[in-house]
């Protein structure tokens, strides 16, 4: 067969390869792409509410953003990840190349894992966060909110892999909520039961496969799937229909992004800003300033940054720290300023909510140490409460708090819960 | 014998700007202008029935905010209405695209690379950076570093200050940034050839310098200033042409009680005692006034219209001195219709924006060889325009107006004055290029005016063609701008003070020179500036 491509007359190749660059040149009639989900989300989509992920129409809500949040909390949501960067690193290399531009210990991830992580410039800076998938000894999956070719390519001398992009190519979903697992289990994915959290495994799916992993971005029970372009529509309607009676819904952004919040997790380039991005150099943040410090692991062998993070450690330059806040009342306190004894500016929330499941005013803030760090007490925020055109100042007292600032059981239990 | 409060020598945007706003300051002043139109090098002509040309400058980019507010430009008409796109044509038949939105800007990256798709925002962070630094101080007189006055030390300091607040290696980065190619700089981001010629051409426009050249990343910048902090008017035609920017500065004088006088050369300043008295026309006519402003570049005012023996002889060599060399030239052309690029689709938004057929760093610098050697580029480079796509009002329904920027164009073609049969070969080269891009675009050309540094000069003023009036290299700039000891827009001889380009910060249709040098003169009169707005701050 390849040989018979080959014989093909040139002209037909000439026009084949037109075409395509034609194909490829027309992007500039669609400015936001849709995912391979986009026909459901659409059809789904009452409040035409989008949003820019990435230069992908994303929703910020489909039809109720309350009824979404409570999905993820009581039901099932689904959520479409598509537009989340995706890099397949692979080769016998992978494992030491990924060690060392990130911060996390590689080599205790075993096949079939996952972790959080993150990776940093030379000068100890926060590049970017994301979940690094261990799909066999020698093939990664890296995904993160930001875009690092250029990064993981520079670094990637001297290592035997191969950097592939694959945003485009791989659709993802995130199912999440109490009723995740019964959902998948309903669906027919046998085994589903034994995926404990952070694992992750391929089930057959319409012909090809599908890797799920017991991961998520909303602290609850949930799993994220991942699937390649051509087979996402039958696996989003194979998910639809198991979860029919089990409360399925699909959600945008907005739910999401509390449930998130409630977790304690935080989202690169708003809660802090990746470091080529960072156009004012003081808004650089080294992995201790944004909490993050309990990835680094000093007895691994090097890795980007390690120099400049241990010298910051030791020498006592850290300058920032990023807490979880409870705030007293109810009135979230989204970028309000954080003072010291209602007058010292001190650090700004970068997110906040009243938690449906808290019930609790949580925020994420960012503070100038010592503030956050050693002096925790008598801390405020002011918020400034717009109604009705008016804005109602308010100064409340903050307390620093653990995060996440839910916890559910049901997360991490096993086998999980048939709810 | 009435005195003027001031004449300002040059009816071109800076001559406007300070003018207005020496006017607006309560001072009589009169304009006097050599053509028989003012604008100097921003202006539209009608030069074949129904067409406007901007046949000088043909982009407004740089003009400062403050500036346009200060003189309610947008009252007096100026409407400035924003590139669409941009593109270089490859020679495979293909195109690398700029666009505004940052998706489809990289998505179309990703044809030729990913990797440099992805690089792009460290690149566009870094130059960022760079123009932050640089922005707050083009609406400021830089410091003289030798003097001991407060305020040089004062300015002095702010500078030292914005330097400090840098980190150690945004330090180092700034000061390769300064000095480095054009290409050298590119390198460090990018792979691919056409993107690096997509950006390297920023870096060489109006300049004698090749991408290979040091200094030409710092070019770059200048090109990019506009674009910080969102300024209105960044990269856009002005509605009529470039005409209508100095058009509404005329009417902004006027309404305020300016006079212009056009068709009245200057033939040089009427100098006293060391102190500038007035100006004499070439018809031998003299004007009094109490001080004199010129608009011309620093050549043309200090070798042709003041006498030597009224200058200093360190003073008069770093003029001679000054690098004020031409290096472009200027091919305007009316159109019976609208080009086709068969690479281009139809719907794109590049024909409502710049084009460019240069796709290697090679080509580039190959170009400016030509240019050291005397010739004009037989391969040219171009900055290619066609504004009626987005401005009607520029020529008849359904034909259109070409404006074509081309380097390289040497200030004598091999040792010897331009001719007409060097300026027709120079077109040609023009004409030949666009064509093999453009099938039958020879014979949709109504009339075309082609402008050689010889032409630019007789007419515009500029010496040597010299967009800039001076090249914008380190040496040249901020207190060095256009000699040293003389940054700060006064002259040694009293009374006499520049306004142009050739000043601090340079070329382009800012109009920074001209508001700076009429913060100085009413600084001297001891006027208040509180009509003139301060630079706005960069957060």
């Amino acid at each position: 067969m390849a040989q018979a491509t080959r014989k093909k007359p040139v002209v037909t190749g000439a026009d084949t390869a037109l075409e395509a660059r034609l194909a490829a040149q027309s992007h500039f009639r669609t400015l936001r792409l849709g995912t391979p989900f986009q026909p459901r989300i659409d059809a789904l989509a009452k409040a035409q509410d989008w949003y820019n992920w990435a230069g992908y129409r994303a929703p910020h809500s489909l039809w109720d953003e309350e009824l979404e949040y409570f999905a993820i909390r009581s039901q099932a949501a689904l959520f479409d990840i598509s537009p989340m960067t995706k890099y397949r690193i692979e080769g016998p290399g992978a494992e030491a190349f990924l060690n060392r531009v990130t911060l996390r210990d590689v080599t205790k991830l075993k096949p079939g894992r996952v972790h959080y992580t993150a990776w940093c410039d030379d000068a100890g800076f926060v590049l970017d966060d994301g979940t690094l998938f261990r799909l066999s000894p020698t093939r990664f999956r890296l995904c993160s909110q930001e875009r690092h070719l250029p990064w993981l390519l520079d670094s990637a001398i001297g290592f035997e892999i191969t950097v592939k992009e694959e945003t485009e190519a791989v659709a993802g979903l995130a199912l999440q909520g109490p009723t995740s697992f019964a959902l998948l289990r309903d669906a027919g994915f046998a085994g589903v039961e034994r995926l404990k959290i952070f694992d992750l495994a391929e089930f057959p799916h319409d012909g090809g496969a599908v890797t799920i992993s017991r991961t998520g971005f909303t602290g609850d029970l949930g799993y994220e799937l991942f699937v390649q372009a051509e087979k996402a529509l039958s696996l989003w309607d194979r998910l639809m229909a198991a979860g029919e009676l089990r409360g399925i819904r699909a959600i945008g952004y907005t739910a999401l992004n509390r449930a998130r919040l409630e977790a304690g997790l935080i989202v690169a380039n708003a809660d802090f800003t990746t470091a080529e991005h960072a156009i004012r150099a003081d808004r650089l943040r080294m992995p201790d300033e944004i909490g993050l410090g309990f990835m680094i692991d000093l007895e691994k062998s090097h890795f980007n940054g390690r120099r400049a993070i241990l010298e910051a450690r030791t020498k006592r330059k850290l300058r920032h720290v990023l807490v979880g806040l409870e705030i007293e009342g109810n009135i979230p306190a989204e970028h309000a300023i954080v003072y010291h004894k209602k007058s010292q500016e001190v650090g700004l929330v970068s997110a906040a909510m009243w938690s449906p499941m808290a019930k609790r005013n949580i925020a994420i803030a960012s503070l100038a140490r010592p503030f956050g760090d050693t002096m925790v007490e008598d801390l405020w925020v002011e918020i400034y409460a717009m109604r009705e055109l008016q804005y109602q100042k308010l100064m409340k007292r903050a307390k620093v708090v653990q995060r996440p600032f839910i916890k559910l059981d049901r997360r991490t239990t096993n086998p999980p819960a048939d709810f | 014998m009435k005195a003027w409060d001031a004449i300002v020598i040059g009816g071109g945007h800076n001559g406007l700007v300070n003018a207005c706003y020496l006017q607006r300051a309560g001072l009589d002043v009169l304009v006097v202008e050599k053509n028989d139109w003012v604008g100097g090098a921003a202006t539209s002509r009608e030069l074949t029935p129904g067409f406007l040309y901007s046949n000088c400058s043909y982009v407004c980019s740089l003009f400062r905010p403050e500036i346009m507010r200060d003189l309610e430009l947008p009252r007096f008409g100026l409407q400035v209405i924003s590139y669409e796109g941009g593109a270089v044509f490859t020679r495979d038949g293909d195109y690398l695209a700029n666009y505004r939105d940052h998706d489809a800007h990289r998505r179309e990256f990703a044809r030729f690379s990913r990797r440099d798709a992805e690089a792009y925002d460290r690149y566009a962070r870094d130059v960022t950076r760079q123009c932050r630094f640089i922005q707050p101080l083009l609406m400021r007189t830089a410091p003289d570093p030798t003097s001991l006055r407060p305020r040089d030390l004062g300015e002095l300091l702010y500078l030292g200050k914005k330097f400090a607040g840098l980190t150690a290696e945004e330090m180092a980065l700034t000061l390769r940034f300064w000095t480095m190619s054009i290409s050298d700089f590119l390198d460090e981001y990018f792979e691919t050839d056409v993107i690096k010629a997509n950006f390297a051409l920023s870096g060489i426009i109006g300049t004698a310098l090749g991408p290979m050249s040091p200094g030409t990343a710092y070019v770059l910048l200048h090109h990019y200033m506009g674009e910080v902090d969102g300024s209105v008017g960044a990269w856009g035609y002005a509605r009529g042409g470039m005409g209508a920017v100095t058009k509404a500065l005329a009417a902004s004088f006027k309404a305020s009680g300016g006079t212009i006088r056009t068709g009245a050369e200057v033939d040089h300043v009427l100098v006293s005692r060391g102190k500038a008295k007035g100006v004499v026309l070439a018809g031998g006519e003299e004007i009094y006034g109490k001080l004199v402003v010129s608009n011309a570049d620093v050549k043309r005012t200090f070798l042709k219209l003041v006498e030597e023996k009224e200058l200093p002889d360190v003073f008069l060599r770093r003029v001679r001195n000054f690098k004020i060399r031409g290096s472009s030239g200027k091919v305007n052309i009316a159109l019976d219709s609208l080009p086709e690029f068969p690479a281009l689709p139809k719907d794109s938004p590049v024909y409502r924006g710049d084009m460019h057929f240069t796709d290697s760093m090679e080509r580039m610098e190959r170009a400016y060889d030509d240019w050291k050697a005397g010739r004009w580029s037989v391969d040219p480079f171009l900055d290619m325009v066609i504004p009626t796509t987005l401005d009607p009002t520029m020529a008849p329904p359904g034909k259109h107006f070409m404006s074509c920027f081309v380097q390289y164009a040497p200030p004598k073609v091999n040792g010897h004055d331009w001719t007409d049969a060097d300026r027709d070969g120079f077109a040609e080269s023009v004409i030949a290029q666009i064509a093999e891009y453009s099938p039958g675009f020879r014979d949709r050309i109504v009339h075309m005016e082609v402008r050689t540094p010889r032409e630019i000069e007789a007419e515009v003023g500029l010496t040597e063609g010299n967009i800039f009036q001076g090249e914008l290299t380190f040496d040249q700039l901020l207190f060095n701008r256009p000699v040293p000891g003389y940054a700060q827009y006064r002259s040694p001889v009293g009374g006499l003070y520049m306004c142009g380009s050739s000043t601090h910060p340079g070329g382009g249709v800012m109009g920074a020179p001209g508001r700076n040098a009429a913060a100085e003169i009413l600084r001297d009169l001891a006027k208040s500036t509180s009509h003139m707005s301060p630079a706005h701050d960069v957060i």
